[in-house]
């Protein structure tokens, strides 16, 4: 009945909202550990996430709402912790407070009238006993009960309701005065039960007397502080809210602005507005990204302006080279027929002279124009005059125009059977040059044929092979083929030519979307492979089509 | 003995192609400059004319241009430019042919040939009693006069010889390989541009380049027609 059974009840307290707060630690670790298990069991979540994400219209999951959601829930969360933990503290301090103060007074209260009731007490001593403890504190909304075996003495009403067996049986067990808090008809209230003990010199503990006190004291003040507690954080957290989203707002403007003047920017740039710059404005990561794309468009402006100074450079040799070649050799060759009949009435040393002039004359006249055309498809200056034309009739045409239908064998499709969209000099030039390579370096019979191949249902191709039944192609020389001045004569009779007519001829089919291939065959001899688009679609005779390179 | 203006600013080329055009029996005159050939071309009377492109002063282009507005005569053009864009231009200023440098004797020589050929083919292809008309256009193939909307129309000799062809048959389609092989008699597998620029100096003297053409019709992916309407 002193001050050491106080401090033990409120041990007892303490020991039960530390096992709470122990249960609680407990199922935050089963929660962690629950998390820990989601997330090692794969990307499950993660993935499902980003199929929402995918699913989301984009001004839901643009950077405004995304930043707008992360600061709410920042916001919420914090003040709500913030609150949670506040309240907890301030919550247990106002109650403890409150149930020391009552348990104090009331223990002195029934010290006090312990003293002078009886042992035995007759029902007329319980009613003294609480009347005296209730003087003793009046104007406190106390109920007070006494109680000795079946005997008991309440005042100003019955509070047994509000008693719980466990309390009761805690005061009846035990030496220490025990509380509870209820809640009764939606009011909470404390209920205290102090048994009363009396010391025997015999024994160290004292000893139960059977008598015990009970009291029920309404506790609505508490708990309006309590409620009040509860708005303020509702209010606090409101208040966070409000200005999270402003600020989420305000930052999500602060990132989006100088990122839509970049994406602004980069589709300028990526039509050919090279010269575009960002304002820099501040000293942050934004800032510096400006300054980035600053200095990128500048270098990239710079870069385009030398290849075009580049290119305008190289279009103007070509056109210098090709002019002040042409000129002399213009000249040379207006005068190689005259040197040539006039050769054999020479004496035989001046009419080789002669003759070795007039072959040097031309052979320099064809490689100068050669070069000229290699020349115009580096400059990008060629350009495709497509025409829809019968592509077999054509190629006809090429071995007509120089007497070499007699010395190749054709294998093409009837007339107006196959047409396409070509540029019709340059298919001209292309089977011109291989034809003309079969015949001049390979050995008859020479085979001319052409076929259709269908790649997919809207997708087809001439096939042009030419083959020969010479020593064809060294191997080694198979890669290089196509390449400029590259000359595979070594294997094959002498050339005259200069190693330009199949780069040539490569580029005119590479500028028609074609492909064209050198092989050996089996059976002896070469076969090239020129593979044509074939292209029906949107007919117009007078397009003219941009060089491809 | 064809006459021939050669008009050519480099000396050695020059000196080159006309001692190369004696050679194959021409009567050459050459002009160094384009004043001197535009000057010289009434006095000289030449056949044909071979023009280099690239002149000091008066270009070459400007000269085929000045020659045309008051001169039918046949004007092969001779380029040291053989972009498509140059032949095309030379083309569309009023050259009835072009050759790109450096170019044999012999090609140049058949080429002149050929020229005053159709021009002399031009007369026979065009025997016929009288002038016909086809709407505002009255072709009169006896005379080889043309006339648009009652006013003459000067028309170079490869455009008169395309005109011919193609109202010769009103409605049939003529590929630009017909027509270059019965224009400009080109014997090899030759050049469309010199179809489509004819075509298009053609349409500009009918006053129909832009919109729907009422005489030259374009037959997409074939060739050229005569409307016949």
């Amino acid at each position: 009945m002193s001050g050491p059974r106080v401090a033990r009840a409120r041990k007892t307290v303490r020991k039960r909202d530390a096992v709470r707060n122990r249960e609680v630690v407990g199922d935050r670790e089963v929660v962690r550990n629950h998390e820990a298990v989601a997330a090692g069991e794969g990307r499950g979540p993660v993935r499902f996430l980003r199929a929402v994400l995918a699913k989301t219209p984009l001004p839901l999951r643009g950077l405004r709402p995304r930043l707008v959601v992360a600061f709410a829930l920042v916001a919420v969360v914090s003040a709500l912790s913030t609150g949670a933990l506040a309240f907890r503290e301030a919550r247990t301090g106002v109650l403890q407070q409150s149930q020391d103060s009552v348990i104090r007074q009331f223990r002195t209260s029934v010290d006090a009238v312990a003293v002078y009731t009886p042992l035995p007490p007759r029902r007329s001593d319980l009613e003294t006993a609480v009347n005296q403890v209730l003087r003793a504190n009046q104007s406190q909304g106390w109920q007070v009960m006494a109680t000795y075996g079946s005997l008991r003495a309440f005042t100003p009403g019955d509070i047994s309701d509000k008693l719980s067996p466990e309390l009761r049986r805690s005061v009846g067990t035990h030496r220490a005065a025990v509380f509870q808090r209820v809640n009764a008809d939606g009011h909470p209230y404390l209920v205290v039960g102090m048994p009363v003990t009396y010391d025997t010199s015999e024994e160290k503990e004292p000893r139960l007397s059977g008598f015990a006190m009970y009291l029920v004291v309404p506790q609505n003040t508490e708990q309006a502080y309590v409620q009040a507690m509860v708005g303020g954080i509702e209010r606090a957290t409101l208040v966070a809210l409000c200005l999270a989203v402003v600020l989420a707002l305000l930052a999500a403007g602060g990132v989006l602005r100088p990122v839509r003047a970049l994406r602004r920017a980069t589709r300028r740039m990526a039509e050919g507005h090279l010269d575009i710059r960002l304002a820099v404005n501040g000293s942050d990561e934004l800032a510096d990204l400006s300054r980035s794309f600053n200095d990128t468009a500048a270098a990239l402006e710079r870069s385009v302006a030398e290849l075009r100074r580049l290119e305008a450079r190289a279009r103007r040799f070509a056109a210098d080279v090709s002019h002040e070649l042409r000129t002399p050799l213009a000249a040379m060759s207006a005068v190689t027929d005259v040197l040539d009949e006039n050769a054999p009435h020479l004496d035989q040393e001046t009419g080789d002279a002669l003759r070795l002039v007039s072959e040097g004359t031309s052979r320099l006249s064809v490689l100068v124009e050669d070069l000229m055309e290699i020349s115009r498809f580096d400059a990008g200056a060629v350009r495709l005059n497509l025409d829809e034309v019968d592509l077999a009739e054509s190629v006809r045409r090429t071995l007509v125009a120089r007497g070499w239908q007699g010395r190749v064998e054709t294998r093409l499709p009837r007339p107006g059977t196959l047409r396409t969209r070509v540029d019709p000099r340059r298919l001209d030039v292309v089977m011109a040059n291989l034809v003309g390579n079969a015949l001049r370096h390979g050995a008859p019979p020479v085979r001319l044929t052409m076929t259709v191949r269908e790649e997919r249902a809207d997708v087809s191709w001439a096939v042009i092979e030419v083959t020969d039944s010479g020593p064809g192609i060294a191997e080694e020389a198979m890669p290089h083929i196509f390449e400029r001045f590259y000359k595979a004569s070594t294997a094959r009779t002498r050339s005259e030519s200069s190693g330009l007519g199949l780069a040539i001829t490569a580029e005119n089919v590479y500028l028609h979307g074609g492909r064209v291939s050198a092989a050996n065959r089996p059976e002896g001899g070469s076969v090239f492979t020129v593979e044509l688009p074939l292209r029906r679609e949107s007919p117009d005779t007078d397009e003219t089509t941009e060089g491809a390179r | 003995m064809p006459r021939v203006l050669l008009v050519e600013d480099d000396p050695d080329v020059r000196k080159a192609v006309q001692l190369a055009l004696r050679h194959q029996g021409h009567d050459v005159f050459a002009a160094a400059t384009g004043e001197e050939g535009l000057e010289r071309l009434r006095p000289f009377r030449p056949d044909v004319v071979v023009l280099d492109l690239m002149l000091p002063g008066i270009s070459g282009l400007d000269v085929c241009r000045r020659i045309r507005d008051r001169d039918q005569v046949p004007i092969i053009m001779v380029t040291a430019k053989g972009d498509d864009i140059d032949v095309v231009v030379g083309l569309e200023a009023g050259a009835d042919d072009y050759v790109v440098k450096p170019v044999q004797a012999r090609v140049l020589d058949a080429r002149i040939r050929a020229v005053l050929r159709r021009q002399d083919a031009s007369v026979s292809v065009a025997v016929r009693p009288r002038a016909e008309a086809h709407g505002e256009l009255v072709i009169d193939r006896a005379g080889l006069l043309v006339s648009h909307r009652g006013e003459r129309v000067a028309l170079a000799p490869s455009e008169l010889r395309l005109l011919l062809t193609l109202s010769a048959s009103p409605g049939q389609v003529f590929s630009r390989q017909q027509l270059l092989e019965a224009v400009w008699e080109h014997s090899y597998h030759g050049d469309i541009r010199l179809v489509d620029a004819c075509v298009k100096r053609l349409r500009g003297k009918l006053g129909e380049l832009g919109g729907d053409p009422r005489y030259i019709q374009t037959v997409r992916g074939f060739g050229y027609r005569f409307g016949s309407s």
